[in-house]
């Protein structure tokens, strides 16, 4: 996708692209300066957002916050370098930019909240900004059903978390974490538990795409590769690693929250290394490796023990920083030759040196190969596995140990493979990548050496705040790269000896599976659009069903349940005797005759067959109402009534000149079954009315507006000060209404009588 | 339609109507009347000419399109309310000025008659602009 | 006389309810003002019913010397009249459009939104539009 779009000439992006770099550049700066204050005690500051309903815009900085920062604003400031060079020649790169600084606002908001409606909030935006980028090429029709797959997929989970949120806030009392995070025991032992949790983890596990919601991040790939760098591997896919990490002080340490983590990030784990060995394009073997690391992090924070946190936590750190740097690297291949596929690359460390020298530290550090931090991850996942009691000791060391060994594997294949041996013919003629892409891939590389050489400082300031943070107690972490000759170490050796072999057997591994994968029937892609036509299909059905297109059918059934309801509601609360006193004996002759009037007006409407007795009807029905209102003192309205009837009969009249005439009155066009809809409405009606009046009369608002109008808005009748003053905000909308009705009418009989004139005249 | 009695009575008529289709608006906050009657008179006046005459001579008579009568009445009406802002009251809060106090009379002007103003302006030619258009298209 | 404006109300009522469940839609738009004569009447009325008392304050005094008609139904009616007239305008000029477009005034012959068997939904997969046949919808066979 490197080069098949026009150019636009700009020098890193231009300043889309400078603003793109500088923000996360200053933001990093800003955090680390920060670090060590943190490292000594979480803070929290924050301000009201929607103080009715308890939700605030409040920051919780702690280990596990800073340390998610850090990851987001170093890699980003990474990605968006690499971005500048990479596609800042792309006609759409500010719409990219904007995308972009979007998710990094939504990322570092959602690992910063200490709100959980907030957090809710953030979390979206990094859903919508994630469908966006990987939408980004939306020329294509592959890119959009990605990008829809992976929206649908995480915002289901997302609703069904902020569910677990409300849960979890009307259990706790309060939407801040910083005070819920304290309130674990209680919230363990709640009958609701089981709930709050169960939706939490949808959301954790969509987001983080455990098995079985994992299918969406292979397909989210065909993104631009530094958006696969950034979102689907080093920075929002662990979303919910973090959700899962964060609430572990209070939703943790039960038996469901270890079995379901663990039983869910195992597979997940072996699964996916599984299934990266069957990829043969090196950016689809990355995103499974993603998985797997997602289902290790998930195994070891639901395996809950100090140690298995602090292990957790190493490898969070160990695993963004090389993932990032291989993913940047297969771009820069990918930019220099071509192509992306293991099988053709290969010798590609004779023209590009420095990439090559990103991708051995990176793959390395992958491998878990000391001196390398990925090996302190490794040690200490065999070390924490080991440590757990009985089955649950087993499981995990087992999947640790049979994810390690494919991660060793593919560390091979994706960076041992393209650089060694004799160079192969690519589409394009390989060169070194540019400075701005080496960068990132380089330095990402060179600290996975660096923190492998000097444990301390990572475990000092990164990997013991966040653990503190998550495991919800302070303990000391230690850190080393050499621990003395032990289980761990063992294991150590026999996955570097169980990966190499794997390593150079693996194209047969990779045909084996492909053969087993096309007899298999599971296809979870393939049920997702299975699902979707289930779905579709049901929409129609029973679109079909309620809204078959009849409008005589809506209207029945509307006014239907409308008797209905109102109706059982008079039977069942024996309102019926209501009213029965309301005298008739006061009641003036002209009123009799007022009343009479409208009836007989509105009965000689739904009688006649000829418009205009219709229309003088709908007058007389119109003018006897606004006698009504003369009588019963409401002369504004009245008048109003007056002029409108006057307007209504002028404009029928104008409109009916060019319809056909009524259907001439039969047998056939009395509807006995509409008339008892119609007359059980009318008595309804008629009934709420007389209850209406037999009730209690609450006239406090009216006194009000009688006390005030005078000495407060210097208006003598009550009815225009009522619309201009006491209610201006109403009239202001229903001024507006009437204008939008004029407009639409207006542009609805625009050009819609020429075509009916030419007609005529043809 | 041409009739000699019509376009005659309609001159008369549609002045008065529209002089008292004012008055009803400024009179509207003490007595029956305001800015939603004073539209609909003004709006009669005009339909009455139309009936006499045509479209085309209302329009002239009224020189400017009654759709941007009606659109600047919603703005106008709108805008009385942002007065408030300044004072530190919330939106659409009433603003007085008594002018001319001698004794107990005075002129009092208001962004509550500015928003009966507006109300009036809307009405009037979201009407026209309606009947207009079904006169001109039909 | 409360007694009696309910009946009113309710004929009202039943008279715009048959007329909307008319097929022909200039009917419907009868009913349709009988209807919001009937809502307003029922509005005003359900803010009880005073005569010969006007909701205006007399010159010199600062609040009504007696009992005066309830002004809050009043100014909702008044809107709502208005309003109404707003709806049934628009509604003539959509009945009128839709004649000269379609030619009929029967509503179980305008068909152009909904199909009467449906078999014109769109059946394409969600967000892609109609199912294209060269386009593979899946990842896999796509390749990445």
């Amino acid at each position: 996708m490197a080069d098949d779009y026009p150019k636009v000439d700009r020098v890193m992006g231009g300043p889309s692209g400078w603003i793109s770099i500088g923000f996360p550049a200053v933001l990093f700066l800003y955090f680390l300066g920060l670090l060590p204050q943190i490292a000594q005690a979480p803070q929290v500051h924050g301000i009201d957002w929607v103080p009715s309903l308890g939700i605030r815009l409040s920051v919780l900085l702690d280990g596990l916050s800073m340390t998610f920062a850090l990851l987001i604003t170093g890699i980003g400031t990474a990605v968006t370098l690499y971005s500048a060079r990479y596609l800042g020649q792309h006609p759409d790169y500010p719409r990219f930019v904007c995308y972009l600084l979007m998710f990094m606002v939504g990322m570092l908001g959602l690992v910063l909240s200490d709100n959980l409606i907030a957090l809710f909030v953030f979390w979206e935006i990094t859903t919508i900004a994630s469908y966006l980028l990987i939408g980004f090429n939306a020329d294509s029709a592959k890119s959009r059903r990605s990008a829809l797959q992976a929206l649908l997929v995480t915002g289901t989970g997302g609703l069904a978390m902020l569910g677990g949120m409300i849960i979890l806030g009307t259990v706790a009392g309060t939407f801040e974490l910083s005070q819920i995070l304290t309130m674990g025991d209680m919230i363990r032992t709640h009958p609701w538990y089981m709930g709050i949790l169960l939706l939490f983890l949808a959301g954790a596990f969509t987001k983080s795409a455990q098995v079985p919601f994992h299918f969406w991040l292979p397909n989210a790939m065909a993104a631009p590769t530094p958006v696969s760098a950034y979102l689907h591997s080093a920075t929002m896919v662990k979303a919910g690693v973090f959700l899962m990490a964060r609430m572990n002080p209070s939703l943790g340490g039960t038996d469901a929250w270890f079995w379901i983590l663990t039983l869910f990030g195992g597979v997940t784990a072996v699964f996916a290394s599984v299934m990266a060995m069957r990829q043969t394009d090196i950016k689809q073997v990355l995103a499974y490796t993603t998985l797997m690391a997602l289902g290790t992090l998930t195994m070891f924070i639901g395996a809950g023990t100090h140690y298995a946190i602090m292990a957790g936590m190493t490898f969070l750190v160990v695993h963004s920083l090389y993932k990032a740097a291989l993913f940047l690297m297969i771009g820069i291949v990918d930019h220099a030759t071509g192509t992306r596929e293991a099988t053709v690359l290969g010798g590609l460390s004779k023209v590009m040196p420095l990439t090559g020298l990103a991708a051995a530290l990176a793959a390395l550090s992958m491998a878990g190969v000391p001196p390398m931090v990925g090996f302190i991850g490794k040690e200490f996942m065999y070390k924490a596995g080991l440590g757990l009691g009985g089955l649950g000791a087993f499981w995990v060391t087992v999947m640790a140990f049979a994810a390690s060994v494919m991660m060793f594997a593919v560390g091979g294949i994706v960076a041992l493979k393209p650089f060694r041996g004799n160079l192969r013919p690519t589409p394009h003629a390989p060169h070194e990548g540019p400075w701005p892409m080496l960068a990132g891939p380089l330095v990402l590389g060179a600290l996975s050496l660096m923190f492998g050489l000097l444990p301390g400082v990572l475990g000092h300031y990164l990997v013991g705040p966040a653990t503190h943070a998550v495991y919800g107690e302070v303990r000391t972490v230690h850190l080393y790269l050499w621990g003395g000759f032990n289980t761990a170490l063992l294991l150590s050796l026999l996955t570097f000896v169980a990966g190499w072999l794997i390593y150079r057997r693996h194209e047969a591994i990779r045909a084996r599976l492909a053969a087993f994968e096309a007899r298999s029937p599971i296809d979870f892609d393939a049920g997702w659009d299975r699902l979707l036509e289930g779905f579709k299909g049901f929409a129609a059905w029973q679109a079909a069903l309620i809204q078959n297109g009849s409008l005589q059918r809506y209207m029945a059934v509307t006014f239907t349940t409308f008797v209905a309801l109102v109706g059982a509601t008079y039977v069942l609360r024996g309102a019926f005797t209501a009213g029965v006193s309301l005298s008739t004996e006061s009641v003036h002759p002209i009123q009799w005759t007022v009343l009479a009037l409208i009836c007989a007006g509105s009965l000689l409407v739904v009688w006649t067959h000829s418009r205009m007795t219709a229309v003088a009807a709908m007058g007389v029905v119109g003018i006897g109402v606004a006698l009504i209102f003369i009588m019963f003192s409401a002369p504004d309205v009245a008048i109003t009534q007056l002029l409108v009837e006057v307007l209504v009969v002028v404009l029928v009249s104008l409109v009916m000149l060019r319809l056909p005439y009524l259907p001439r009155r039969s047998r056939a066009s009395w509807r006995p079954g509409h008339a008892l809809i119609a007359a059980g409405t009318g008595l309804v009606t008629t009934f709420l009315m007389i209850s209406v009046l037999a009730g209690d009369f609450d006239r406090r608002l009216t006194t009000y507006f009688e006390a005030t109008s005078y000495p407060e808005a210097h208006g003598r009748n009550i009815v225009n000060v009522i619309l201009v003053d006491f209610r201006t905000l109403d009239t202001f909308g229903e001024i507006a209404v009437v204008v939008m009705a004029a407009i639409a009418a207006f542009a609805l009989l625009r050009g819609a009588a020429p075509a009916k004139r030419d007609t005529e005249e043809m | 339609m041409q009739s000699l009695i019509l376009t005659t009575a309609t001159r008369l008529l549609v002045a008065l109507l529209l002089v008292f289709s004012i008055y009803a608006l400024l009179r509207g906050h003490n007595l029956p009347g305001g800015g939603f009657i004073g539209g609909l008179i003004g709006a009669t006046a005009f339909i009455l000419y139309t009936i006499a005459t045509s479209v085309r001579e209302a329009r002239t008579a009224l020189r400017v399109d009654p759709a941007n009568v009606a659109m600047l009445g919603v703005g106008v009406a709108g805008l009385s309310g942002l007065v408030a802002g300044f004072v530190g009251q919330p939106f659409f809060t009433g603003q007085w000025l008594f002018l001319f106090r001698n004794g107990d009379s005075y002129l009092p002007l208001s962004t509550v008659l500015v928003f009966d103003i507006g109300v009036y302006m809307a009405v009037f030619g979201g009407i026209l602009t309606l009947v207009f258009a079904l006169e001109q298209e039909i | 006389m409360e007694l009696l404006l309910a009946i009113t109300i309710g004929v009202l009522v039943a008279t715009s309810v048959y007329l909307m469940l008319d097929r022909n839609v200039l009917r419907f738009l009868f009913g349709l003002v009988l209807l919001s004569n009937a809502v307003n009447l029922l509005i005003f009325g359900a803010g009880r019913l005073t005569a010969g008392a006007p909701p205006l304050i007399d010159a010199g005094a600062y609040a009504p010397a007696s009992v005066v008609a309830n002004a809050l139904p009043q100014a909702l009616v008044l809107t709502a009249i208005v309003i109404g007239f707003g709806l049934l305008a628009f509604a003539l000029a959509l009945v009128y459009r839709t004649y000269m477009t379609l030619g009929t005034v029967n509503s179980d012959e305008m068909r152009v939104a909904e199909p009467m068997d449906g078999q014109d939904l769109d059946t394409g997969r969600l967000g892609l539009g109609k199912p294209d046949p060269a386009q593979p919808a899946s990842g896999r066979e796509a390749g990445i």
